[in-house]
């Protein structure tokens, strides 16, 4: 009975394929395409002043609402912070990468990598967590900046209008300082991967050419290794864009994208508002992945 | 530690190995932080250093219900989404190797737009779809939206073995008489049984954790991320915070460990990237 089936099946290569493909493909299409395409097509409707309920009728007036001076600020204040993580995670990401790559005995780096992902799928809200006890008023950086007499250089940080706050917990300094802790190892990793593709033989061969240790790194490493920062960079980029834990963890009433999207929906309770605010990221990454296609970043994620 | 290319290799700089392991502490040091606090007596501030030592705390977690509530509805929602990706990410993986069909490439590109696009947009998609059908807030929703995002973890890591596998070990299982399924039992099986286990412990893992899409799919329920999630904003039990945290650590980092160790063991790199 068995054999019989199989052969049945053995003969019908295509209806296997299709067993195989329906159930995943169906899936992501009704389920997650679909919730894509609800999601765009509540961007275009509207709330009701009066009675506070979804009127479902095609307007931009919500779109309008995105681009309304507050929401602006938001989206701008946002990207700003997504630029400056992204640049600041490949800064402190390079080093250990390179150390990776292209120092570590092969038994050191299996375990280096280990350590680097570990972080990277071990859970994102107790990390995050973590920081609100180290940046605490009271805690242990304090303690440490105490130790070393800074507070005063500490207090004049917070006292800078913008970017300061009551405490270290309570403002977009410790903001940038959690965001960049949590999305370093997707930093890590591309540009270890990167470096790994460039030949040992290329560096010796840029040294034979009589260049110094600087000079190998400014022309051959960094420009081989660039194609992994920008992949690295598309995960920062997108997931600072989108965050809301962290802003409403640590910062203060000056809203990141996440959380206005968040609040729009939750207490505003205006879907179409919070739909049409989130395709801000969207179109955002959409630009992002196309320009870092063309950079090349897809081979080295 | 011998290494056999040290030959060729130069040394590293000490300022390149003090920044290398510098971010390998910065990496690391804030989860041990949190396990020192586990054993604070301080109940309403984060005082450091540590006013006391005692282990009350552990006890006191132990006997909250809405904790276990929390987190036995996590462990299940993260076991039927694993399960649900362990399938749908095996038959996606079969499917993409073993043919060459239209759109082939599109399927791996959508089957990544879950864990590329920010999780607010896929968290927002689905609470437009469940109220635009009039969808009650259930498991269900929760697990629907967690198994968008777990799928691909199951893929890549399938994908990768299948991709080493020899395709004629299987044919020559079948001219050796065995039917399908006696060569998907006793050839297909073993060959990515450790591929399976790493991915289904990265998507449990993966769905152990979510906060974001789950607060939009979720409703009044409350997964453990999202009762930590409103201890972050709110914190009310500070010492029972700390130590829920610890246990998800823990919770979390064995099946981490073991997935990374599989991988690293066999060289699946694809995985690695969330």
């Amino acid at each position: 009975m068995l054999n019989r089936i199989s052969t049945y099946f053995f003969r019908r290569p295509n209806l296997v394929l299709a067993i195989f493909l329906i159930p995943p493909l169906l899936y992501l299409l009704v389920v997650y395409l679909g919730s894509l395409v609800s999601l765009l097509v509540n961007s275009f409707y509207s709330i009701d002043d009066f009675t506070g309920m979804i009127v479902r009728e095609f307007t931009m007036r919500t779109y309008a609402q995105v681009f309304n001076i507050t929401n602006r600020e938001i989206i701008f204040r946002t990207a700003t912070m997504a630029l400056i993580v992204t640049i600041v995670d490949a800064m402190i990401a390079f080093p250990l990468a390179y150390y990776i790559a292209k120092f570590a005995s092969p038994r050191l780096k299996t375990w280096l990598l280990i350590a680097v992902t570990i972080p990277l799928w071990s859970s994102y809200l107790v990390r995050v967590y973590a920081w609100k006890l180290i940046l605490a008023k009271e805690g242990i950086l304090s303690w440490f900046i105490h130790l070393f007499n800074l507070t005063d250089a500490l207090d004049w940080l917070l006292g800078l209008p913008g970017i300061g706050g009551s405490s270290l917990s309570l403002s977009p300094i410790g903001m940038f300082i959690v965001f960049v802790y949590i999305w370093l190892p997707y930093m890590i990793i591309p540009i270890q991967t990167a470096l790994e593709r460039v030949p040992g033989s290329l560096l010796e061969a840029s040294s034979d050419l009589g260049a110094r240790p600087s000079q190998t790194f400014r022309t051959v490493i960094l420009p081989l290794a660039f194609p992994g920062v920008v992949a690295g960079s598309i995960f920062t980029f997108s997931l600072t864009l989108g965050d809301f834990i962290i802003p409403l963890t640590l910062g203060n009433s000056k809203f990141f994208i996440g959380q206005a999207v968040y609040s729009y929906q939750g207490t505003g309770g205006n879907v179409p508002l919070a739909a049409a605010m989130t395709m801000g990221p969207v179109v955002i990454m959409v630009l992002y992945l196309l320009i870092a296609r063309r950079l090349g970043a897809f081979d080295a994620i | 530690m011998p290494s056999k290319s040290s030959d060729t290799r130069p040394g590293a700089s000490w300022g390149l190995k003090l920044a290398a392991f510098g971010t390998l502490f910065f990496l690391h040091f804030p989860m041990w932080i949190i396990f020192l606090y586990t054993f604070t007596p301080d109940e309403t501030t984060y005082t450091f250093p540590l006013p006391g030592f005692t282990t009350k705390w552990f006890g006191v977690a132990l006997q909250r219900a809405d904790l276990w509530r929390s987190l036995t509805l996590s462990l299940q929602v993260a076991t039927v989404a694993t399960i649900a990706a362990l399938i749908l990410g095996t038959f996606a993986a079969a499917a993409v190797y073993r043919s060459n069909f239209f759109g082939r490439e599109s399927i791996s590109f959508l089957l990544l737009l879950p864990i590329a696009l920010p999780g607010i947009v896929t968290g927002i998609a689905l609470r437009t779809a469940i109220g635009g059908l009039d969808i009650p807030f259930s498991f269900w929703t929760i697990v629907i939206g967690h198994a968008t995002f777990c799928v691909v973890v199951v893929y890549n890591n399938v994908l990768a073995r299948f991709r080493r596998t020899s395709a004629t070990m299987i044919e020559a299982s079948m001219d050796l008489g065995a039917n399908s399924f006696q060569t998907f039992r006793h050839v297909v099986l073993p060959n990515i049984a450790t591929a399976l286990l790493a991915g289904g412990m990265l998507a449990f893992a993966l769905s152990f954790d979510e906060v974001i899409v789950t607060t939009f799919t979720a409703g009044q329920q409350t997964t453990l991320p999202i009762w930590i999630f409103s201890q972050l904003s709110r914190p009310r039990d500070r010492p029972v915070t700390n130590v829920v945290a610890t246990i998800v650590i823990l919770i979390t980092f064995l099946p981490i460990f073991i997935a990374q160790k599989i991988s690293a063991g066999s060289s699946d790199t694809e995985g690695e990237t969330k």
